[in-house]
């Protein structure tokens, strides 16, 4: 069992809870992921290490409000306990010295991503973040994703993506003509991943995607979290989740992502946060 | 060499067997009517996950057991991988020692709850029964199962496990994984007196006896009991503790561990690389399984993990894996279910047993048949697959004759859900993390086959982890090799 030690309402539906995992706190590196299951009956599911404190022994989860498991979650309240947590799984994060690297990011990622920029800013990136939120008042996570990056570009968009321009990818895009940037890294959901890459691709701008498809074990175990990149199957949870986004075949992953689309209980009132694909 | 002067099956006389059974013995009467042992109706038992076996009744056990002629030889004995006393506990079983039988059984198998209702007898003990060369050999799995059966329902019995407590060695072993090979091992280590740690990546221990195996097949209870009863013995179980992850093996091994044991499984899916194989509704067996298994699809909406079943669901391969998906596809309610397999009838490794079961269940069988390709419906999603017939060619290695395509016979099947059960290799998390351990060019790590040590100091491994797929018996004697071989090593320093 592992302990909720707090908890903070982040945004509507977004929360972020510390919770006591020591031997995961120990070894977590930026960019991994752990599987959470709420209790027996549960399912499993990936959500990002945000952050970690080694000497409490924690790991801090920030998940948004979706289905099933991340409702039963948000019932959960401090003192309480979930019944299995594992990880850290994944490969952690590439971090090298790349020159300028721009974040892009979108609900939860805007925290989640803060230890890689952390980590490239250790390494002496200049790191550009650009985060958006689709309202005003779901803005969140800013003052610390601004505090870690040299420079912060925060876009209100609505929920549609049919490909305009409204949100991240406009800022991205002054950015890609108007000086050297020499990697790119998205991280949130699976159209703004996918719109990134296409903003980047014509700039041949190094473009590394945190894909995000269902998992079971993420131990490499079941294969569900198969994606296709550069023509070849990969397995997200072991040779990833960071992949080259310009290789990616993202039809697939949203496709794949939708599988239980329609079985899932509540799924009706339930849109894909951004591109209501289906 | 047959036995010769035997008389006829319904004789009354006694009878005479030679050569086999070490010269000339004189043996009671043979009784070739092998007791069948009570089954669910198949199309009732098509629409539930609830035990397909049901098991013998005292009065079945002892008719059964009644047909042992106690022959000297005892070549079950040699079929059996754990060489389990089997004509010693079908002697104390038709004596009515049910408590002498259970010893007898457990000396040698810890786990016979699991081996009863699993193992592939047909090729083992069952195969070189003396009564095997007449007709019909002793139903030695299902007599296994019964004792074990009374023995989980007169636990106090039997002796309990603490009754004499070990001397403590103040050695410490970690165990990687809680198959068959891990749980097996433990349990031999605790009982020498050594404090062992299970550590196993998922959130409930067993291996593919909880996430692969269904429930119709092997009641989760019984594993779960077996796991307890490794517990009570004094191992520590560590869940959700993936091993390279968390401490890799060296820094369990410089943090207090004075030995590791390897039995990870092989637990890594194998696709064909076929166009189209990540279109959504087609699953690896080991995804469709745990779904069903491990997570209890088959309760959802009760359990939160859900399955998408389709009506026609093709399973691919010809092992006991795809037995068990196809089962569990018909089971959570599609309406045809095939099997598509390579070769012909005859060559298929699935359990005898579980491939009538499942033909009797209305499973149809595909043979000679191979995928080259999946269509989708241009939603993502499979709806027809390619396949193309094969005729057997030369044998190859594994003695089999080879399948070879037909050219010209391709041809198309509409199906909305696929199963791929072509095999497992092992995850290369262990042996990418640890230090100085040789793996084979199947990922498989390499052991010795009589001590299941490693190359590297400290440690050993055994099960599927070092044989690849295998049997739950086979990963069990490894556990038990390997045991043997750390006491020693431990008890020499
Ligand atoms: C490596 C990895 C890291 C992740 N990290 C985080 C994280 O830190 N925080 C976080 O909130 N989420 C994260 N996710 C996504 C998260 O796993 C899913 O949101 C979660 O599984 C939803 O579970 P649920 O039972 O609540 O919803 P379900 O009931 O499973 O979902 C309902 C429906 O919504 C779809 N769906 C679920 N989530 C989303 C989504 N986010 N966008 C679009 N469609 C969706 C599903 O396909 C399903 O059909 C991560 C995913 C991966 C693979
Ligand atoms: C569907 C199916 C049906 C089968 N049917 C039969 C049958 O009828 N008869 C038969 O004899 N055999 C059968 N088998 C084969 C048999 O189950 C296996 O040979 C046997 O379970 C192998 O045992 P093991 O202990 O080596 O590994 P496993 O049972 O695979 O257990 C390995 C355990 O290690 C854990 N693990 C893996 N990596 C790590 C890590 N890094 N850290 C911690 N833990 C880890 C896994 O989660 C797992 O719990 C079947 C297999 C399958 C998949
Ligand atoms: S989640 Fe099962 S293999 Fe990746």
């Amino acid at each position: 069992m592992y302990k909720i030690l707090s908890r903070e309402d982040l945004a509507p539906n977004i929360h972020q809870f510390e919770i006591e995992a020591p031997s995961i706190a120990r070894k977590a590196q930026p960019g991994q992921f752990i599987i959470i299951m709420v209790d027996e009956k549960g399912e499993r599911i990936p959500l990002t290490i945000a952050d970690w404190n080694r000497e409490n022994g924690s790991i801090f989860l920030v998940f948004n409000v979706v289905g099933q498991t991340t409702n039963k979650l948000a019932a959960v309240q401090v003192g309480e306990s979930i019944m299995s947590l594992s990880g850290p799984m994944g490969l952690p994060a590439e971090i090298d010295k790349f020159g300028t690297v721009v974040t892009v990011t979108s609900g939860y990622s805007v925290v989640t991503i803060v230890p890689v920029v952390q980590a490239l800013k250790e390494m002496g990136n200049r790191v550009i973040s650009i985060m958006r939120a689709p309202t005003m008042d779901s803005v969140f996570g800013q003052e610390h994703l601004g505090a870690m990056s040299d420079e912060l570009i925060v876009t209100i968009g609505d929920n549609s993506c049919n490909g305009e321009p409204n949100f991240v990818t406009e800022p991205l895009e002054k950015l890609l003509k108007a000086e050297q940037i020499d990697r790119v890294i998205t991280v949130g959901p699976v159209c703004v991943m996918k719109l990134v890459a296409s903003v980047t691709r014509p700039h041949e701008v190094k473009t590394i995607a945190s894909l995000n498809p269902i998992m079971v074990d993420g131990t490499g175990m079941c294969g569900c979290c198969r994606v296709s990149v550069g023509g070849k199957t990969m397995f997200a949870c072991v040779d990833g989740p960071e992949f080259d986004a310009h290789e990616v075949d993202w039809p697939s992953l949203m496709a794949r992502r939708c599988t239980y689309a329609s079985n899932e209980r509540g799924w009706s009132q339930y849109r894909c946060l951004d591109c209501a694909q289906w | 060499m047959p036995a010769t002067s035997v008389a006829g099956h319904n004789t009354d006389a006694l009878i005479v067997l030679s050569g086999d059974c070490g010269g000339i013995v004189v043996m009671p009467k043979l009784n070739l009517n092998r007791v069948e042992m009570p089954r669910q109706d198949p199309i009732a038992r098509g629409k539930n996950f609830n035990e397909v076996a049901l098991g013998y009744t005292p009065e079945m056990a002892a008719e059964e057991a009644e047909r042992c002629i106690q022959c000297p030889k005892r070549p079950c004995v040699e079929g059996c991988p754990v060489s389990v006393n089997i004509p010693e506990f079908i002697k104390a079983l038709r004596e009515g020692d049910m408590p002498e039988a259970v010893r007898m059984l457990k000396s040698k198998n810890s786990l016979p709850g699991i081996c009863g209702r699993v193992c592939p007898q047909e090729s083992q003990c069952e195969e070189v029964c003396t009564l095997a060369k007449r007709d019909a050999p002793i139903a030695i799995g299902r007599l296994e199962r019964y004792v074990a059966d009374w023995e989980q329902e007169n636990k106090q019995a039997v002796e309990s496990p603490t009754s004499d407590q070990p001397e403590p060695t103040g050695k410490k072993v970690a165990i990687i994984g809680s198959g068959p090979a891990g749980l097996t091992a433990a349990a031999d280590l605790v009982k020498l007196g050594h404090s062992v740690t299970i550590f196993e990546a998922l959130h409930v221990a067993g291996g593919v006896l909880m996430y692969g195996i269904p429930e119709f097949r092997l009641p989760k209870a019984i594993v779960q009991g077996e796991v307890q009863y490794v517990t009570t013995l004094g191992a520590e179980l560590v869940l959700d503790a993936v091993i390279g992850k968390i401490d890799t093996v060296d820094e369990l091994l410089a943090n207090g561990y004075d030995a590791v044991f390897l039995g990870t499984g092989a637990g890594l899916p194998m696709f064909m690389n076929l166009p189209g194989e990540n279109l959504c509704g087609i699953y690896s067996a080991n995804e469709f399984l745990t779904r069903t298994n491990l997570m209890k699809a088959y309760l959802y909406p009760e359990y939160d993990t859900p399955l998408g079943m389709g009506n026609r669901v093709a399973v691919i391969g010809g092992g006991n894996v795809a037995m068990d998906s196809a089962r569990c596809a018909l089971r959570l309610g599609a309406k045809a279910v095939y099997i598509i397999y390579r070769r012909s009838e005859v060559e298929m490794p699935a359990r005898r047993e579980e491939v009538e079961n499942a033909m009797e269940e209305g499973i149809i069988f595909k043979f000679l048949t191979n995928p080259t390709g999946f269509l989708g419906d241009g939603r993502g999603w499979v709806s027809a697959m390619e396949c193309i017939e094969m005729e057997l060619g030369e044998p190859d290695d594994s003695g089999r004759r080879r399948p070879i395509p037909k050219p010209g016979s391709e041809f198309v099947i509409k199906v909305d859900t696929v199963v791929v059960a072509l095999g497992t290799t092992p995850n290369p998390l262990i042996a990418s993390t640890t230090e100085g351990l040789e793996t084979t060019r199947w990922g498989t790590v390499v052991a010795d086959e009589e001590t299941g040590k490693t190359v590297k100091d400290r440690v050993w491994a055994g099960g599927d982890i070092v044989t690849g797929a295998a049997t739950v018996i086979s990963a069990m004697g490894a556990g038990r090799k390997a045991a043997a071989d750390i006491d020693k090593f431990l008890r020499s320093n």
